[in-house]
């Protein structure tokens, strides 16, 4: 198992936790990660205002990947989602194909297809395996709920991103399970984290956020759970903010999967960079039992 | 006295010229800090830094960065090796010329009592030296003129530099070739050092110069019997060889002699060794007079850019000192175009077609701003979109050889545009999150100001929707709506709707108002009728479009297959378009 790996941009200027969690939960379980250093952004924060920017920057990402013949992984729904919509574009429409590809071959590169985009969640659960993860798990958690949050871009438009039952996903819950914690049922599970808008209509954000925050706590989550950035912070940053402007009501921390993950697997805790959560997640230690236990999938 | 004159000229020039371009680094004002505090504040706060860094452990860290990133330049190395070796070449081999032949008299007799330019090391460092320069320059035309990466730009700066460069070195060999063949040069050594008078021994020395020498004589030619060679051998051991070793030591300057050899007799009739010299020493003095103005002045910047950088950090440094560095790192910056090869978003500059998106090219613009320079508002507006059009990745400043902070600068300058009032679409796109992450810093009144604007200037384009009754007028339709949804197959799905209103009895955005209409104007549906009837107004100005989350939720759900969130994002492409284009061309008027 060897991916290219598309960490995007926000990984590494602002959640370098992430980062290093996935690296050292992906090492234990023998994916091997290639670093592409002319990787660019994959264009999604510009697909509100300029359609060919968008299309040319992911464009160029799996150009970069096809030249190393490999498939790209990513730990962002955002970057997936994107990835995803440019590959169907470009083998669907031959005209932007055209187009776009004059403007690579200037730098010497060509979209040709033949690159899968993966996120780090399906390459856990189908690459990897719920059965070999099991067995990397050292001390499961016990007691634990979850409030699992799929993310917007993995699941939808469905035709296109191709990650899990649109309605009702299970990759992500299952993932969430073998390593001991219960993945709640919540209603608000497959809705938005509310980052898309933040910075551009704050008070909207906060509110989907705090709808999420809200029920996740009535549905007696200890933690949110997440494999994105944006997801992320806004569950971890944003939060903070609404703490602080709305008050402490619905106060639910968030924990990154690869942290979850990495926990269980006894991975050292600095390691899983804990301590950079805004919103301190240490209590989840707690939950961790002293001998191995089996757990079932719970599907 | 030509001479001296235009030394000392040229020396009171580059004086000056560093006064005046170090005083800049405490007048720009840029950011809230550089416009609050006084130029005599961050003076003396520069010097409580400096001092209390430098009588601090703080002077290991400084030392440990001047002696792997200012001397041996590791940042670079890390880079790219052969740009490395390349400015390493032209800054090394550059160095070392000044020191031992530039400043020879200052400096290589203080040092070495017995320095002679003509004598072994020195004449074969001086070419050693040189043609080091030399090789570093012909790799710089290559990277810039040959291999171009990507939306590298070479401009009018990077061209002096090289050109200055190469000029002093060519001239200065060239020199010192003809001075090989000359023979006035031969006859006034000959007249100085040897104090032979005996007319056979003259031409027995002679002869030996002409032969090994490359010393081109009007008199003699050759060839030579062995006994005048012999005597002329002895003649020079006795008078001439401990102060002048071999010119073929020098040699570059001895190849452009055998080069030139044929046609010395013209060039001393042109007096050509006599132009050169010229050549040579005003373009050391051009150069010189010219580097604080030059990209060359990132001598002196980069190095304090690297080492202030190392030791500051923002909310920890005093805020006068940060603004104090941010204006000195505009003239660190070597625009060496590795912020731009990296640039997480530089491939957008291909399809919008605005330099400033480019870091290296950004930062120039930021120089001309911060220098007060009046710029139009078409040229404000072009700087903020690329100060605006940037994903924070924090890229160009991990990779800066010069240490610059240029995601901090960024971030003061973004800004110090927007509150000048012109809308920016960009706010309208997620590259906001990170403003967003930032609000706290920025302040209620300029944060949300900014955001307002682009839907301000956005809704001034769009009468119907301020209408109360929204009744659609025939005339108001635009017929070229419909057709202009064209940027992917998905986009004119919007034809197939039937109104059912699914995708807005999903709608997240939706479902969090009591009363959506108010706050949003057309709901999804809604918009997805407007665009078949090519009511322009009412879709682009409805609230729904720039508070659409893209959670594909109405997608998802349709019944009929409409791409209801592509439809949105091509609505925002062209919503975006168009006022950009309208309100651009208003202030190419002159506004």
């Amino acid at each position: 198992m060897r991916f290219a790996l598309f960490l995007g941009c926000t990984i590494p200027a602002r959640l370098n936790q992430y980062e290093l969690s996935l690296r050292a939960v992906l090492g234990k379980l023998g994916v091997a990660l290639v670093d592409i250093r002319a990787f660019n952004c994959c264009g999604y924060p510009l697909r509100n205002i300029s359609f060919k920017a968008f299309v040319l920057s992911s464009a160029r990402n799996l150009a970069l990947a096809k030249k190393k013949s490999l498939n790209v992984m990513t730990p962002c729904k955002c970057c997936y989602g994107s990835l995803k919509k440019v590959d169907h574009l470009m083998k669907e429409n031959t005209a932007l194909r055209r187009e776009v590809n004059a403007t690579l071959q200037r730098e010497g590169l060509e979209y040709e297809g033949g690159v899968e985009v993966r996120h780090l969640l399906s390459v856990l659960f189908h690459d990897v395996g719920i059965d070999s993860i099991k067995k990397e798990i050292k001390s499961p958690f016990d007691g634990l709920k979850i409030a699992t949050h799929y993310g917007c871009h993995v699941l939808r438009p469905s035709q296109i991103v191709e990650f899990d039952d649109p309605v009702a996903p299970s990759i992500f819950d299952q993932l969430v399970e073998v390593t001991g914690a219960e993945s709640i049922d919540w209603t608000t599970k497959l809705e938005c984290c509310g980052a898309p808008i933040w910075g551009i209509n704050d008070e909207l954000s906060m509110d989907l956020t705090e709808k999420k925050l809200r029920d996740g706590r009535a549905s007696s989550a200890d933690y949110l759970c997440s494999a994105c950035p944006y997801c992320h912070i806004q569950f971890d940053t944003v939060q903070k903010v609404i703490l602080s402007k709305r008050g402490n009501n619905h106060r639910l921390p968030s924990i990154l999967y690869t942290q979850l993950l990495g926990l269980s697997m006894d991975v050292d805790r600095e390691a899983l960079g804990l301590e950079m959560n805004q919103i301190p997640i240490d209590g989840i230690e707690g939950f961790l039992s002293e001998q191995t236990v089996t757990t079932n999938d719970g599907r | 006295m030509f001479q001296a004159i235009a030394l000392y000229a040229s020396l009171i020039i580059f004086g000056l010229g560093l006064l005046y371009k170090g005083s800049t680094w405490f007048r720009y004002r840029m950011g809230k800090d550089g416009r609050k505090t006084p130029t005599s504040k961050r003076v003396s706060a520069a010097f409580t830094g400096i001092l209390s860094t430098v009588f601090s452990v703080r002077i290991l860290i400084l030392a440990k960065v001047f002696v792997l990133d200012v001397v041996l330049q590791v940042r670079v190395l890390k880079e790219d090796i052969l740009r490395w070796f390349m400015h390493i070449c032209i800054y090394g081999g550059f160095m070392l010329l000044l020191l031992m032949h530039a400043l020879d008299r200052f400096i290589t007799s203080a040092v070495f009592p017995d320095y002679y330019s003509t004598v072994n090391p020195f004449m074969f460092l001086r070419d050693l030296f040189g043609a080091v320069v030399i090789l570093g320059i012909l790799i710089a035309v290559y990277r810039r003129l040959i291999v171009r990466a990507p939306r590298l730009v070479t401009n009018a700066m990077d061209h002096y530099a090289i050109v200055i460069v190469a000029v002093v070195m060519v001239s200065g060999i060239l020199l010192e070739g003809a001075k090989i063949v000359s023979y006035s040069s031969y006859k006034r050594m000959v007249e100085e050092y040897s104090g032979l008078e005996d007319e056979e021994e003259l031409r027995s020395l002679e002869a030996y110069w002409v032969k090994t020498f490359g010393v081109i004589s009007p008199h003699l030619g050759g060839p030579f019997d062995e006994k005048t060679l012999e005597q002329g051998k002895e003649l020079h051991e006795m008078s001439c060889a401990e102060c002048h070793s071999k010119p073929q030591w020098a040699f570059t300057g001895y190849g452009v002699a055998k080069i030139i050899g044929p046609a010395a007799s013209w060039f001393r009739q042109a007096n050509v060794p006599g132009i050169l010299r010229y050549v040579h020493v005003l373009a050391c003095l051009i150069g010189l007079a010219y580097l604080p103005f030059s990209k060359m002045f990132h001598i002196f910047a980069s190095p304090l850019s690297l080492l202030a950088n190392a030791v500051m950090e923002r909310g920890r440094s005093t805020p006068a000192n940060i603004a104090t560095r941010q204006a000195m790192e505009l003239d660190a910056c070597t625009h060496c175009g590795t912020c731009t090869l990296h640039c997480s978003v530089g491939v957008a500059f291909e399809e919008i077609p605005n330099a400033n998106i480019l870091p290296s090219e950004k930062i120039a613009s930021i120089k001309a701003l911060a220098s007060g320079r009046k710029l139009s508002q078409r040229e404000h507006r072009l700087i903020q979109e690329g100060v605006y059009l940037c994903t924070n990745c924090y890229r160009c400043t991990v990779v800066c050889p010069v240490g610059i902070n240029l995601q901090d600068l960024w971030f003061t300058v973004r800004e110090d545009l927007l509150r000048k009032g012109y809308p920016e679409f960009l706010s309208l796109s997620p590259l906001s999150f990170y403003r967003g992450l930032m609000r706290e810093e920025i302040g209620e009144e300029d944060y949300g100001g900014a955001l307002a604007r682009p839907r301000e200037a956005i809704l001034a384009e769009c009468n119907l929707i301020k209408r109360e009754d929204k009744a659609i007028t025939l005339t108001a339709r635009d017929r070229e709506l419909p057709s202009g949804l064209s940027l992917s197959a998905q986009a004119n799905t919007f034809s197939v709707c039937f109104g059912c209103e699914t995708c807005t009895t999903v709608c997240p955005v939706v479902r969090n108002y009591d009363s959506p209409k108010e706050t949003l104007g057309l709901l999804p549906h809604q918009i997805m009728h407007a665009c078949g009837l090519g009511v322009r107004d009412l879709a682009f100005g409805s609230n729904m479009l720039w508070d659409c989350i893209t959670c594909y939720q109405c997608q998802e759900q349709c019944p009929q297959g409409v791409s209801v969130t592509d439809v949105l994002y091509e609505l925002k492409n062209l919503a975006v378009k168009n006022v950009k284009e309208k309100t651009l061309q208003q202030t190419g008027r002159g506004s």
